[in-house]
């Protein structure tokens, strides 16, 4: 077994996945990744299974020292990565070996970064997942936030990826400001009409700093029910849109319980999560809203997109240019440059034939 | 009961089936019984059925169904006829320890509602209490059918730590904490039993449809019984009747 020491753990560094599926109706909390588009990418980088667990580091990023080979990618929010002091590439898979320390700092855009390593990180599995939910402190690595001088275990993977990149114009922009996509449902007759119009004002509401995991508690105009904004306890969702008495939204994130009291208005389709995930406070939205027959059909074409990564990363190959030391020889033939394939990653170099 | 199912859009992966508009028997025991029919079923597409109070929110790949299809499926299996006299109740039993440090708050349940504390224990395991649903944190269940006479108001202010297995009072509700966390609730005693046990599968003692009958035990037999449960020699209590053995 190989092992990650944990320098510094950063603001929030947890374990997740894809959460855990099937446990609802017993009162546990999906939990998982926030960001599935920049999770699904790292695991896409490192030639893991998509839904193999990772690192998800909020807003400062920790600083990791690896203890022996292996390979891992970073995605989501720019971190400015370094490797032993060198910046490196979002969104591309890297060979490290005993000793190397990879570092992330503070977002420059975004909020969330993944760390994917080549291999699966050896934490136990609770309920199918390996997802940390930190209100109950349960799953994950020992139920907790990564803290320094934490080990991680990895079972390194046998083939080695390495030197895949994503193409540019699928790396994703991070704003502070953008549209996010709704389903009405399934509470909108609890709402008046003016209610309604009033979520989807150009005006917009501002994410307050109580966001987190579990949810995202926003600012802006109040939003009138009919009468009530309590409900006998229905299932909640990622991307639950509630609407409590005071008439501020709440939208429900990752963390959420699985049952709520309040109303709720309206749905974040899946497809904007992402996006949604990687904006914090103070960020502005615009709630817009569309059909269920869209949204299906956004959902259909962001899957179409993944499979496309997939491929297109399976097809890439960095190309590494190794600094050229030239040897001092007497009788030396011409230089001829070649190809060389070594654990499939492509090396340039010169070769020259001594005599 | 509402004569049509009522099937309310959540986002672009899930659907609600809303039966009713009310906490009632019958309604929970109607969506046990679509649960049921659609977990048989094994429907491809259908992810996570979560039942709740009054409505059973279903999680789907709309890659793999259609919604229409998805709809129509629910709605045939809603409509099968279920026979009730067939379906069989089991009641769990929990050992719990009343009053004491165990349940610190009991004197004021009593005082609140004008009774000694032994009436207060008679009233509280002299029910059986239907599960409408699990939530809130894993384990935890919501109750129904406690007395009103030994309704209570929550505490003014709620206590940072409970300990799992502390058996409370809030407003007509009671309940269990399954595990350790903050709450308001009135503390009437504790159960040895665990509520939530993820080495087990499933990892919950009960389900939605079961019914909880506490039993009172002295201190003594409290701390054998959690004895055996972390040593996993305990055998719980339960009953499988056709109602006859129900406390209502």
């Amino acid at each position: 077994m190989s092992s990650i020491k944990v320098k510094k753990g950063g603001f929030l560094t947890t374990v997740q996945d894809l959460g855990r599926i099937g446990y609802q109706k017993f009162g546990m909390p999906v939990a998982g990744v926030m960001d599935n588009f920049s999770y699904r990418v790292a695991n896409f980088l490192v030639g893991n299974d998509e839904g193999e667990a990772v690192l998800e580091a909020t807003l400062l990023g920790p600083e990791l020292e690896f203890d022996c080979n292996m390979t891992f990618a970073v995605t989501g929010a720019n971190m400015k990565p370094t490797l032993n002091g060198k910046e490196i590439s979002m969104w591309e898979s890297y060979k490290v070996t005993k000793g190397d320390i990879l570092s992330l700092g503070v977002i420059t855009s975004g909020l969330r970064a993944y760390i994917a390593f080549g291999g699966s990180i050896e934490v136990p599995l609770l309920n199918n997942s390996k997802s940390t939910y930190l209100k109950t402190g349960i799953g994950g690595f020992k139920g907790r936030k990564l803290m320094n001088d934490d080990e991680l275990e990895i079972k390194v993977s046998d083939k080695t990826v390495s030197g895949k990149y994503l193409d540019s114009k699928y790396i994703p922009e991070f704003k502070r400001k953008g549209n996010v996509r709704v389903v009405l449902g399934p509470q909108d007759d609890y709402f008046t009409e003016e209610g309604i119009n009033t979520l989807f004002s150009t005006e917009g509401y501002k994410i307050t700093k109580e966001a987190d995991r579990m949810g995202y508690r926003l600012d802006g105009k109040t939003i009138k029910h009919i009468e009530k904004a309590d409900i006998i306890s229905d299932g909640a969702l990622f991307g639950s849109v509630q609407v409590p008495a005071n008439g501020l939204p709440i939208i429900l994130m990752a963390d959420r319980q699985t049952a709520g009291g309040y109303t709720k208005i309206a749905t974040v389709i899946s497809t904007d999560l992402p996006m949604l995930a990687q904006m914090g406070e103070g960020c502005e939205l615009v709630f817009e809203k569309v059909t269920l027959e869209e949204a299906h059909k956004l959902y259909s074409e962001y899957e179409q997109k993944l499979s496309e990564i997939n491929e297109q990363i399976a097809n890439s190959q960095r190309v590494i240019e190794a600094p050229v030391e030239k040897a001092e020889f007497v009788n030396i033939g011409p230089v001829r440059k070649m190809n060389i394939v070594i654990n499939g990653v492509n090396y340039v170099v010169d070769v020259q034939e001594v005599q | 009961m509402y004569d049509k199912i009522k099937y309310l859009s959540a986002g672009d992966k899930a659907v609600v089936m809303e039966f009713g508009n009310e906490i009632s028997k019958d309604i929970n025991a109607k969506i046990r019984n679509v649960v049921k029919s659609v977990e048989e079923a094994k429907v491809d597409g259908i992810v996570e059925l979560l039942p709740t109070y009054r409505s059973l929110m279903i999680m789907y790949d709309p890659l793999k169904i259609e919604y229409s299809e998805l709809i129509s499926t629910l709605d045939f299996m809603s409509s099968k006829q279920v026979d009730n006299e067939e379906e069989k109740i089991k009641i769990v039993e929990f050992p719990t320890v009343y009053g004491g440090e165990y349940g610190p708050d009991i004197n004021f349940v009593a005082e609140h509602n004008n009774i000694t504390v032994d009436e207060v224990i008679k009233i509280h395991t002299g029910t059986d209490y239907l599960v409408y649903m699990m939530g809130f944190t894993p384990g935890f269940t919501y109750l129904g059918g406690m007395s009103d006479k030994i309704v209570t108001p929550r505490l003014a202010s709620p206590r940072t730590k409970i300990p799992a297995g502390s058996v409370g009072i809030a407003g007509a509700q009671t309940g269990m904490y399954p595990s350790e966390t903050p709450g308001g609730w009135q503390l009437i005693g504790r159960t040895p039993l665990k509520l939530y046990d993820s080495d087990k599968e499933p990892p919950v003692m009960l389900s939605a449809g079961d019914y909880v009958r506490y039993v009172s035990v002295s201190e003594e037999e409290y701390l054998e019984i959690k004895k055996q449960v972390e040593e996993g020699t305990y055998v719980v209590k339960e009953i499988i009747s056709e109602g006859g053995d129900l406390r209502e």
